[in-house]
């Protein structure tokens, strides 16, 4: 079988033509341009990915389409957008309304929040057919049942009455399908479908869209950062940097001879899914032992059934010094719990964390402090791991001060600090909004180095940043590591990333470890099913994006 | 490595304009906040300066002078003891506006402390809540009533009367705002960074609550000298030798239908000053909050 899709589009009719489109920034000096000329089509049929990192453009592309561009700030200031024979740029808002959802329809990144909490989803499907004067009654239910079986859930009468809480993130997002494609659209814009779910789920959302659109022949517009995703859904593809589209070819093509160098820049960002080379065994004593760690959240109590549910059970592990172990999972698989319980920010109900030589798990809160300098944290989200009120500086001489050190012999240390994680020295006078999300992650990661700890643990450190930032934030981590030797738990739902850097890795399911070894045993070789899962679901798992060419798998794996 | 400045969210605050309370965004003040700002100001100084200002002595007597018509001696004419309204309307401004501003303080003070306590410790948090709980049950009015009638009239009376009713909205709203920012991961790096409870608190805790509190406290100042005017008007209020607006009003109630200035005056002055402060709050609460701020262009 093709690596690839290779649907052939020549002769078929476009869809949807975007012709030279400019968006210009009203400000208050004037006009600063952020779509500059863009231009591409998609024919009947075709799945259009829009690949670029985060402000490149590509989201403001599909709601130039959609016609929703939050107005006075952003305006069109030239091109076109031809829907068949209409341009649709010259439409009233009235006659846009009624083009949404009927001819072009639009699925969003986070289905709990474009899904209405309080309206049951049957209702909300129906909505669409109401509002559009389409069908009533038996017949509307009908039509809704319908598309609901066709996006593949299950039991569709119970679904039709759930509340979009009692759902899990797949089946919100089959919901939220089911809507825009109830009156079939010729174009679907699908903005980042498949970000906020787990890896099995995208997997089978990919799966519907590609299913529904041959059965359609819908067009669809795919916008993504996911290199992985693009390479198993994509026809086209159109590559955007600054507001411009730098390069378009077939998929076929793009990745096998990707011309523009930014394209092959974000190719070779992309993590490789092969394990990195082992290091050698480390014969020190550990420096983190965990034994038998579970957490158990009770609810209820007074009045109600009291009930439990054990977010991580029996978990054991043992971190060398200066080496990587990694906890993989999917979400709600419980490898946040543990780290929070590493780091004392919850209380484990039973097992201990040997920090060094001294069980952290029960410590009273003063002597706790003591050994916080110890290990420290990396949070995922770099706008709010630090204060947005405080500079730079006095973020990161905060920890060594509290243990004692002077004020001036900590920022001292922190001017160095700022250099080895490849910042100027004077950003310690400024504030975080000053930076961007990767240079936040260098602050953050600074702030914990700063204590000099024997552990670090990295909370999905890098999965809010674009590939080549993760790429230099991956390498600062690495290098960090072999210069202090210092430990690092790295909790990611990312198989890639942790083949990167992890020495060592733990999959976890249900709040249970599952699989336990070596990067290298359980990337190639798992021996579990669920591990085995992850790893087919990988999207663009065969194939080395940096190489441009296939990965020879060990027969193990497929 | 570039910098990338005002790249990311409205919500960040500008550096150097303060540590602590984020002033996003052009700095044009709009028409009505800018009259109000002015109008509380000129009637600050106006009662600040009364000794200087007012032509007579506001408890001094005057038997032959009562009920008398605005006249150059007596610029808004006499009470029905001969005393010159307009100083005691100079002077009353001072009393109404310290328990305005005496009151949001020290509620805002208190109410401050005793949130962050109860936000951050749940412990802490259930006792408290059910304090104020009972607070709230009884109503402003009636406690200002209870404790007067104790403790006696007094300008200190009657700011913590007015107090104990503010604070506890002052503690829900300071407790909200702890709730959420406490699940902040920069909240929790501090605790990973070993820094004491008392010091997150005050550090990475209390700023988030400042926008809040400064909204609240303008609508608690004004609602202060309301009630402080209700008290007086009830004649529970201080008593009529300290003149305030409240008992000003009281006293000319009596002379509604032959004198209506006594309490036209004091009434206007009342409500403009009241007006201003919720102007100003609204228009503090617009600047502050990012999720009341309209789209600027």
């Amino acid at each position: 079988m093709e690596r690839f899709k290779t649907g052939r589009f020549d002769g078929v009719a476009d869809v949807i033509a975007i012709e030279n489109l400019h968006i210009g920034l009203q400000t208050m000096a004037g006009q600063t341009p952020v779509l500059d000329g863009v231009s591409l089509k998609i024919r009947k049929g075709e799945t259009a990915c829009l690949v670029g990192e985060s402000g490149s453009g590509k989201s403001l592309t599909s709601l130039a389409v959609m016609g929703l561009l939050p107005s006075g700030v952003l305006k069109v200031t030239s091109g076109r957008i031809m829907l068949g024979e209409t341009d649709l740029l010259t439409r009233s808002k009235r006659q846009m309304r009624a083009l949404r959802g009927s001819r072009i329809s639009m699925i969003f990144q986070e289905p709990m929040t474009a899904l209405n909490p309080v309206i049951r989803v049957g209702n909300q499907i129906l909505e669409v057919l109401r509002s559009h004067g389409l069908a009533s009654g038996k017949e509307a239910k009908r039509r809704v049942l319908d598309i609901m079986d066709q996006v593949h859930l299950p039991d569709v009468e119970r679904i039709y009455r759930s509340y979009p809480h009692q759902l899990s993130g797949g089946q919100r997002q089959r919901i939220m399908i089911a809507m825009a494609l109830i009156l079939e659209p010729t174009l679907l814009i699908a903005d980042e479908p498949t970000t906020a779910l787990d890896v099995t789920t995208q997997k089978q959302i990919l799966a519907l869209i590609s299913e529904l659109q041959r059965k359609h022949g819908t067009a669809v517009l795919f916008i993504t950062h996911d290199m992985g995703v693009v390479s198993e859904i994509a026809d086209t593809v159109h590559v955007m940097r600054h507001g411009q589209i730098v390069e378009s070819a077939p998929a076929q093509v793009l990745f096998r001879q990707p011309r523009h160098e930014y394209t092959r820049a974000l190719l070779k960002a992309v993590p490789s899914l092969h394990p990195r080379s082992p290091r050698p065994e480390v014969s020190a004593p550990a420096a983190l032992k965990v034994a038998g760690l579970g957490k158990t959240y009770a609810s209820g109590g007074f009045l109600k059934a009291r009930s439990e549910k054990r977010a991580a059970e029996d978990v054991t592990f043992q971190l060398m010094p200066g080496r990587t172990l990694g906890i993989v999972g999917e979400s709600g698989s419980g490898k946040t719990t543990v780290a929070r319980c590493v780091m004392r920010l919850v209380e484990p109900t039973n097992g201990a964390i040997r920090l060094g030589s001294l069980d952290i798990a029960h410590l009273p809160q003063g002597r706790l402090r003591d050994q916080r300098a110890k290990i420290q944290i990396v949070f995922q989200d770099p706008y709010r791991s630090l204060n947005p009120r405080r500079k730079i500086g006095q973020s990161l001489i905060e920890g060594p001060t509290n243990f004692g050190v002077a004020p001036e012999k900590a920022l001292a240390r922190a001017r160095e600090l700022m250099e080895i994680v490849g910042l100027s020295a004077d950003a310690l006078d400024s504030y975080p909004h000053q930076f961007s999300g990767g240079q936040r992650q260098r602050i953050a990661i600074a702030r914990a180095v700063a204590m000099e700890p024997d552990v670090i643990v990295a909370d999905e450190a890098v999965s809010a940043l674009d590939v080549s930032v993760q790429d230099q934030v991956l390498k600062l981590l690495d290098d960090l590591q072999q210069k202090l030797g210092i430990a690092i738990l790295f909790i990611t739902h990312d198989l890639r990333v942790a083949a990167q850097i992890c020495d060592y890795v733990i999959v976890m399911q249900h709040g249970k470890v599952v699989e336990h070894g070596t990067a290298e045993a359980v990337l190639v070789a798992p021996k579990h099913p669920y591990t085995r899962s992850l790893i087919d679901a990988a999207p663009g798992r065969g194939w080395d994006f940096g190489a441009c060419r296939e990965i020879a798998w060990p027969a193990a794996v497929s | 490595m570039t910098r990338t400045l005002g790249e990311t969210d409205a919500v960040a605050p500008q550096p150097g304009v303060s540590r602590f309370l984020s002033l996003p965004g052009s700095t044009r003040i709009g028409i009505l906040p800018a009259i109000a700002a002015i109008v509380l100001l000129v009637i600050l100084a106006v009662t600040i300066c009364a000794p200087l200002l007012a032509p007579h002595d506001p408890l001094a007597l005057s038997p032959t002078n009562r009920l008398k018509p605005p006249s150059a001696d007596f610029p808004l004419g006499t009470d029905a003891f001969g005393r010159d309204l307009l100083s005691r309307i100079l002077y009353g401004g001072q009393v109404s506006l310290f328990i305005g501003l005496g009151t949001a303080v020290v509620s805002v003070a208190a109410g401050l402390i005793i949130g962050l306590v109860a936000g951050f410790f749940r412990l802490a948090d259930a006792i408290i809540m059910r304090v104020m709980d009972a607070f709230m049950a009884i109503p402003a009015v009636l406690l200002a009533v209870a404790l007067v009638a104790v403790h006696g009239a007094s300008v200190v009376s009657v700011i913590i009367a007015i107090t104990f009713s503010e604070i506890p909205r002052v503690v829900r709203l300071v407790r909200s705002v702890v709730l959420s920012a406490r699940e902040e991961p920069y909240v929790e790096a501090a605790i990973s960074l070993g820094t004491r409870m008392p010091t997150i608190l005050w550090r990475h805790l209390m700023p988030n609550t400042l926008a809040p509190l400064i909204v609240q406290a303008t609508y608690i100042c004004a609602s202060a000298i309301l009630i402080e005017a209700i008290l007086s008007f009830l004649g529970l209020g201080i008593g009529t030798e300290t003149p305030s607006w409240g008992n000003i009003m009281a006293d000319g109630r009596t002379y509604f239908l032959v004198k209506p200035s006594l309490i036209f005056w004091p009434g206007l002055l009342l409500s403009l000053c009241v007006l201003s402060i919720n102007i100003l709050g609204d228009t503090a609460r617009d600047r502050l909050d990012p999720r009341m701020r309209k789209r600027e262009g």
